[in-house]
């Protein structure tokens, strides 16, 4: 579902950069919890936070209300992992970078399909 | 005549100082009807034509020209000659008259007498005076079009004028940039080109001229009313450029120049006129400029960006070479063709023994485009790639990489084909015969599957070489795929292999007589049972792998006659032993005999040979097994013959008719005669076995439904015969089968009857004799439906339907009659829900009968016109029906839109659209469904009627999202989400309803569901949030 998200900053999807890797995806339907570990693509990936988002958004749009949604970085692969992972498990930082309308456009641009 | 000569000056008058424009016209018709002469109206205009304002002046001269060019046809030569000296004069004069000087110039270039010589002095003036590219639009076009003109009908003088002529022409085009007059203008230089003109020391500077458009860059602006397209221009321009030698020395260095443009389609557009060019062009042409041109070539095909280039660019390739094989040898000087080859193979060959084979598929294709220029290229690349490629099979180890050296193998030898096929030269291969065919044998026996495809695919290729396989090498191949289709589990493999064996078996089917077909009827008949029963299940269900693969083997090598007398005979020996319970065949597999059989029947091409092989033997046999099974029946013995089975019966019928409707007339016309005497008469004679007791009576069996069921074989035999064979007895057949079809009470008999009535009726020439019996049956039919008791309503219906049909298909006019009385038993309380369904058959098309390959008379578009006079009956029920009738309404509708081609269904919809959302929100899962699909086509495109009822619409879908049948959430899904497409205004208001219905199938039980409210739902949130659409 999240592997055909674009990149923001290249013209192929998370998938085609190995952001996104199967075994680092988490689902227990039992509990509703929902939890992916993406990998930027260098260390000091600028749009990391982004693409982040740009996951959990399309996570959210696309899975039941009951999820509990887990957004982070994997391990080990960014210099500020703990800041990212920190503001996307914010419920509230989340909620904020969506009102604001240049942040939704390049997440909208990130999920819409590229067929459009 | 004053008259006219004062009607004439108030013309002129009228339309020089009273700008009536319409004047013109009413002038050339008087000189067309002869009132007055073209000499009359140039005195009437001396006024003008002397006047000192210039613009009166022009005026009288357009007038002039208006006129010529309305009655150029009628003048004499001396007129012509006066009045191109009075032209020519003219063009000196001030620049406002040029204009209608022009006009009335191309106007007499029309003429047919143009006096000789006037047409060089013409244009030396017209060069001469005017600067054409001072002109306007219409101006410069007149020009170009004066032009052509002159050079259909003057060719001769315009060559006489020399270098002069191209020279004015150049003058006249450098520098235009309007699309329209380059047509023209191009047109001209092609003309130019082609017709011989001299073209002097002109070359040059005409390449220039017209060179600085290439490649043309132009896209058409929207709505662009002169309709010129890019692909025109193109090909004019490529027409003059690739026309002569002379511009090779010019040409060349250009495209090289262009090629490394980074414009796609100037790429493409150079590489194509490479290759059309180099088509014109002798070797000495190429010679300096193929190293160059090669470079450009080999970065284009290593370092694509697309496939259209990479093509265009191996095309180029061959374009080359084939022009460098064309020339001629010369004992001194060197053999360009082999400098050149050697070019390619020194840069490619060494990529196709690389250790990890990367740049292999881009080097081959060079190699490959190469060989397949002609004969001689074919067998230099071949010797100097394929030892070190055979080699390099032995040596590795990889199975990926044996691969892909066998594929490029393969296209090696394809691109050989495609070289030489018009010559009977031994094949190049030769030399690499017994190593390619080890190769191929041993990759068969690998023990991947992959590679075994390719090897299959190798093989087929190899043997399309003509000569150049040996016997002993098809029979061991053969060996090979017997071995493989008997052994090999894999789908993709025996796939691949019975494909293979079609193949070989088209080329050598000798070999697959001797050897496969017999191997595979052991194979089949050895009964793995009776050896061992305790073997287990898996034994049994892999004996029936391997027969079911034998069977679909037997089918793919029947390509040709012989074999097909070789391999039909193996299957009906499976069907009667299948019967006699000699060897146990199951019902599937049976089946897949009748299946094998059709395919024979569908694939053998109509060669009198193989249509008496059917006639003579296999519908016989096929109809006296069923038969014996269905005597057999009723006595009741142990064994239940397989060949009594509906689905068994169900299978013949599609061999019988696709042979029956294939055969020569004369056939037919026998098999129709022993069908039906065998039927009608219980005349048994024709049947091989003859053991069958001689009072049978097929047609009359009311209880017994083992021989009554045996009508559907009558039904496949008489209803597929072409139209021109004469049934016989068709009276007397006709109303045993309606007495059948309204009495029997086997289902697939009274179906089976109905059916064939209708196949007899289609093809019945139209006149009293075919009213009268339709009136009758119909009138037995409603009987039989209006007496409310009757136990034979079903039957009776059911041949109702298909008549309806039939006479549907062939526009008969009593088919009204029929169809109104559908729509009316669509009320009936127990035939309502059939009535409905009646009319997903009237619209589909039937497989086995009542279709052009059994010869039935189908007229085009009958299901347009009969939705058109009908959906208004049918609205109009709708409306008039009680509510729990309305039903059967929607769903007869729904049956019938959804038969109906896309671009009807679309163009009718408005109309319909109402009923339809009712239809949505019916209870039946089967009309949703069907309405849902007919639907989302519809929804692709929004029309205006649809916004309209948006509301109801979203309504109605997402109430059937919690539908309890998937298929139908799924549907719905679907239609949201194309609703999300439509302009976007009108569906913002939904956002929010839709986004929060749609979080519930988010959490669907079943997979399908979920991706596509997955899908829907990301669609809709995008929908006027920015970034979205």
């Amino acid at each position: 579902m999240i592997r055909s998200i674009n990149d923001p900053e290249h013209p192929l999807s998370l998938e085609e950069l190995n952001v996104v890797e199967q075994i680092r995806v988490k689902v227990n339907d039992a509990e509703s919890i929902v939890g992916i570990e993406f990998t930027p693509t260098i260390p000091h990936c600028s749009m990391a936070t982004l693409i982040g988002l740009s996951i959990k958004v399309k996570l959210l749009r696309s899975l039941p209300n009951r999820f509990k949604i887990d957004v982070h970085i994997t391990p080990g692969t960014h210099a500020s992992e703990d800041a990212v992972n920190k503001q996307l498990a914010d419920k509230e930082r989340v909620a904020a970078a969506l009102e604001n309308s240049s942040l939704l456009e390049v997440v909208n641009q990130c999920l819409s399909t590229k067929s459009s | 005549m004053a008259a006219d000569s004062t009607l004439l000056l108030s013309l002129v008058e009228e339309y020089v100082s009273g700008l009536q424009d319409s004047k013109a016209k009413d002038t050339a018709t008087g000189i067309k009807d002869g009132q007055f002469t073209i000499l009359q109206l140039v005195e009437a205009l001396g006024l003008s034509l002397t006047s000192s304002q210039p613009h009166t002046r022009a005026r009288g001269v357009q007038l002039l020209s208006e006129v010529l060019q309305e009655c150029h046809e009628g003048l004499t030569e001396g007129e012509v000659e006066v009045l191109i000296a009075f032209f020519e004069n003219r063009l000196k004069d001030h620049y406002v008259i040029t204009p209608p000087v022009l006009q009335g110039l191309r106007a007499l270039t029309k003429c047919t007498v143009l006096p000789p010589g006037s047409a060089v002095s013409m244009l030396r003036s017209l060069f001469q005076d005017v600067h054409v590219q001072s002109l306007m639009l219409t101006e410069r076009s007149c020009v170009y079009k004066m032009l052509i003109n002159l050079m259909e009908s003057r060719e001769a003088e315009l060559k006489g004028l020399g270098a002069d002529f191209v020279f004015g022409f150049l003058q006249s085009m450098d520098g235009e940039r309007d699309p329209r007059n380059l047509l023209l203008a191009f047109q001209i230089a092609n003309n130019i080109i082609h017709r011989g003109y001299d073209l002097g020391k002109f070359a040059e500077e005409l390449f220039e001229v017209t060179s600085c458009y290439f490649p043309i860059d132009f896209t058409p602006p929207p709505n662009d009313p002169h309709g010129i397209s890019k692909e025109e221009l193109v090909q004019m321009l490529r027409n003059v450029l690739t026309g002569t030698p002379k511009f090779a020395e010019f040409l060349l260095p250009l495209i090289i120049e262009k090629l490394d443009s980074d414009v796609l389609s100037a790429k493409l557009d150079s590489l194509q006129t490479l290759t059309a060019c180099v088509s014109q062009y002798e070797h000495k042409d190429l010679a300096e400029f193929l190293e160059g041109l090669w470079a450009s070539l080999r970065r284009e095909v290593f370092q694509t960006s697309s496939e259209k280039i990479e093509s265009a660019g191996l095309d180029a390739l061959t374009a080359i070479t084939s022009c460098l094989s064309r020339s001629v040898l010369n004992s001194d000087s060197e053999d360009s063709l082999c400098t050149f080859l050697d070019l390619v193979l020194r840069d490619c060959k060494h990529h196709l023994s690389e250790p990890d084979l990367k740049l292999v598929w881009p080097s081959a294709k060079l190699l490959q485009a190469a060989c397949s220029a002609s004969n001689r290229a074919s067998h230099i690349i071949t010797a100097a790639v394929m030892p070190s490629l055979l080699e390099q099979y032995d040596n590795r180890t990889q199975c990926s990489h044996r691969r892909t050296i066998l594929e490029v193998v393969q296209r090696f030898v394809q691109s050989v084909k495609t070289s030489q096929s018009a010559e009977k030269e031994e094949s190049v291969f030769v030399a690499f015969r017994p190593s390619l065919c080890t190769m191929v044998f041993s990759a068969l026996n690998e023990n991947n599957s992959s590679l075994q495809k390719t090897a299959t695919s190798v093989l087929t290729s190899l043997a399309q070489q003509p000569g150049l396989l040996l016997d002993s090498d098809i029979e061991l191949a053969v060996d090979h795929l017997t071995k493989l289709l008997l052994a090999e589990e894999d789908e993709g493999v025996s796939l691949a292999v019975v494909e293979c064996a079609g193949a070989l078996a088209e080329l050598y089917p000798e070999a697959f007589i001797t050897k496969l077909i017999p191997r595979l009827k052991m194979e089949m008949f050895s009964d793995p049972i009776d050896q061992d029963n305790n073997r287990a299940v898996s034994e049994h269900q892999s004996h029936h792998a391997v027969c079911k693969r034998c069977l679909s083997a037997l089918a793919a090598v029947s390509t040709q006659a012989r074999i097909v007398h070789e391999s039909t005979p193996v299957l009906l020996e499976v069907l009667s032993s299948a019967h006699t319970g000699s060897v146990g065949f199951s019902v599937d597999q049976v089946v897949l005999a009748c299946r094998s059989l059709q395919r024979i029947a569908e694939k053998v091409q109509d060669t009198e040979e193989t249509g008496r092989c059917f006639h003579d033997l296999v519908i016989p046999r096929l109809l006296s097994l069923s038969l014996q099974a269905a005597l057999q029946g009723e006595e009741s013995s142990g064994h239940r013959s397989p060949l009594l089975e509906e689905s068994v019966l169900s299978a013949m019928v599609p061999v019988i008719s696709t042979s029956c409707s294939r055969l020569q007339p004369a056939l037919a016309e026998q098999t129709a005669l022993k069908a039906v005497s065998l039927f009608l008469n219980g005349d048994v004679s024709s049947l091989p076995n003859n053991s069958f007791p001689s009072h049978i009576q097929l047609l009359k069996q009311g209880d017994s439904w083992s021989q009554s069921q045996l009508v559907c074989l009558l039904m496949g035999c008489v209803c597929s015969l072409p139209r021109s064979v004469e049934v016989p007895q068709v009276e007397q057949l006709l109303s045993e089968l309606e007495e059948m079809s309204c009495t029997c009470t086997h289902p697939l008999s009274y179906t089976s009857a109905a059916k064939c009535f209708a196949g007899l009726i289609n093809k019945r020439p139209q006149g009293e004799d075919l009213d009268r019996l339709i009136q009758r049956t119909m009138k037995r039919v409603y009987t039989e439906l209006d007496s409310a008791s009757s136990s034979a309503c079903t039957q009776a219906f059911t041949l109702l339907v298909w008549v309806a049909k039939a006479l549907l298909l062939r526009y008969h006019p009593l088919s009204t009659t029929l169809t109104d009385k559908l729509f009316s038993l669509l009320d009936n309380a127990d035939l309502g829900p059939m009535a409905a369904e009646s009319f997903s058959l009237l619209m589909s098309d039937t497989t086995d009968l009542l279709n052009r390959g059994c010869h039935a008379d189908v007229r085009i578009m009958y299901r347009q016109r009969f939705f058109s006079e009908n959906s208004a009956k049918l609205v109009q029920g709708f409306n008039a029906a009680p509510q729990e009738k309305k039903t059967n309404y929607l769903k007869a509708l729904s049956n019938i839109v959804n038969n109906l081609p896309k671009q009807v269904q679309i163009s009718e919809l408005p109309r319909l659209l109402s009923l339809l959302l009712e239809a949505l929100s019916c209870p039946d899962q089967a009309v949703q469904l069907s309405t849902l699909s007919c639907l989302e086509p519809v929804l692709a495109d929004p029309l205006p009627a649809l916004i309209q009822q948006l509301e109801a619409l979203i309504n109605r879908l997402i109430a059937l999202n919690s539908s309890p049948a998937m298929s139908v959430r799924i549907a719905s899904l679907r239609c949201i989400h194309a609703v999300s497409h439509f302009p976007e205004h009108e569906i913002l208001p939904f956002r929010a309803r839709v986004l929060r219905a749609l979080a519930r199938p988010l959490d669907d039980k079943k997979r399908l569901v979920r991706t596509e409210a997955v899908r829907a739902r990301g669609e809709w949130f995008l929908l006027g949030s920015p970034g979205g659409r």
